[in-house]
């Protein structure tokens, strides 16, 4: 093991700071740490929170974080904002709501640029989630780029999604309906103090009886003020709810296995983007290993050397 | 994967004007660098804690108060015991140019004040920068 990854470990956030450094950027070195890393992981909970800009996703991210920190729990955040496609560079403001948690040695936050991903993630937050995971936080979370209609990725790595919506955007109702709907395990109503709070409600309530009907959950709305704290531990409870209904119908092992085939693709991927640009010829092969991940027998990386060989002579 | 460089622009200290900053960060964003925005009001710690986090190559120190002397050593001073001293720091705002000097010696490489063009201070990271 190399001192990095022991130190990652140990919880040194310095060397945490770094390997994701060496994920954003792709580097050589990356997946022999990486390997190492995987071995640890698997263990804290993963919340993505997504939305439009402007809903108050990372005020809400700063007090959630707080009252897990109250019941003792070691948080991880990556904030993710978009990178402009013209320059390549980024402003990353995230951290702005969450400055009072900057002393707290149980907490990391990391600030990420989209770097040309379109799902609302950055290529890099799988490794990251990882590497926060075995650095001992027991909770990792991910705030997406503020979202449009499409950007959904975030289901990809979040055991529970929260979408966060807010009173008096007109087009909100169409944007649930056009598919934020479907990866939403909860839904946030913040800013509930707005007018036309009880409007967003209600009609979110009977899109949920339409979309849950012959499903044995419902998915839960909770109203929150994030910035005056209030709300906060309603939503606290509705995520540990979330969680056991997930253990109990063994939807956790599902979704977890499909986050390590989404991390599988991914990998697969930042490497066959040095040769080719065609994704499609390893769709078959992946289904075997991707179980064998699951049941820890292999770890992501080893799986992408073995489709590699075959591709890359 | 093209690396990219790290800012971090950060007001240290009581005073509320941030307008460089913000001008400072949207430059250096133009210019293909990914810029971390801590806001208003940061004590030293935490200013060098967020660069460890963020893991930095830059940072950017804006004050208008008058406390430079002491709160830009204090930044450069955790950042040696944290062994971070390759990390590059430059300060705007309001610094005086007598007191340029001093702060050239405790690892503020570059002071950039009111009516320096962006672009001097992009190319100066560019050429001092350790990647």
């Amino acid at each position: 093991m190399s001192d990095l990854t022991s130190r990652i470990l140990k919880g040194d956030p310095r060397s945490v700071a770094k390997l994701i450094t060496a994920a954003e950027n792709n580097s050589k070195e990356l997946a022999d740490e990486m390997k190492i890393i995987y071995k640890h992981g698997g263990n804290a909970y993963v919340i993505g929170v997504t939305g439009v800009m402007g809903s108050g996703k990372s005020t809400l991210i700063y007090e959630l974080a707080k009252e897990y920190r109250k019941q003792g729990k070691k948080i991880g955040i990556i904030a993710i904002d978009p990178t402009s496609p013209f320059t390549g560079g980024a402003l990353l403001g995230d951290r702005i709501r969450m400055t009072e948690l900057v002393m707290d040695d149980g907490v990391f936050i990391r600030s990420m640029g989209t770097r040309g991903m379109l799902g609302g993630l950055a290529s890099a937050v799988f490794d990251a989630v990882e590497i926060l995971d075995a650095s001992g936080k027991d909770v990792v979370i991910v705030e997406t780029v503020g979202v449009g209609q499409a950007e959904v990725d975030v289901i990809k790595i979040a055991d529970t999604t929260m979408v966060v919506l807010v009173p008096g955007l007109g087009d909100s109702i169409q944007t649930i309906k056009a598919g934020i709907m479907e990866i939403s395990g909860i839904f946030v109503v913040n800013k509930a103090d707005r007018p036309d709070v009880e409007q967003l409600v209600a009609e979110l309530e009977s899109l949920i009886d339409i979309s849950c009907i012959g499903k044995d959950r419902k998915i839960p709305i909770v109203k929150t003020i994030a910035k005056k704290n209030l709300g906060i531990i309603d939503l606290v409870n509705e995520i540990e709810k979330h969680k056991d209904y997930l253990i109990k119908t063994k939807n956790f092992e599902i979704q977890r296995k499909k986050r390590y085939e989404a991390e599988l693709v991914e990998i697969i991927r930042k490497r066959l983007m040095n040769f080719i640009f065609d994704e499609s010829m390893f769709k078959e092969k992946v289904e075997k290993l991707i179980d064998k991940i699951s049941k820890k027998e292999l770890d992501p990386y080893s799986a992408a050397d073995e489709i590699l060989s075959k591709i890359i002579k | 994967m093209e690396k990219k460089i790290r800012v971090l622009i950060a007001k240290p200290g009581l005073d509320g004007h941030d307008r460089g900053a913000k001008v400072v960060a949207r430059a250096l964003r133009d210019a293909g660098m990914e810029v971390i925005y801590t806001g208003l009001h940061q004590t030293a710690e935490m200013i060098v804690e967020t660069a460890v986090q963020e893991d930095v190559n830059v940072i950017g120190l804006s004050l208008l108060s008058g406390a430079h002397m002491t709160l830009f050593n204090d930044v450069t001073k955790l950042l040696k015991e944290k062994g971070m001293s390759d990390v590059l720091v430059l300060g705007g705002g309001i610094i005086p140019e007598e007191d340029a000097p001093a702060l050239k010696k405790v690892g503020v490489c570059g002071i950039f004040g009111p009516g320096t063009p962006c672009e001097d201070i992009v190319d100066f990271i560019k050429k001092n920068v350790k990647k």
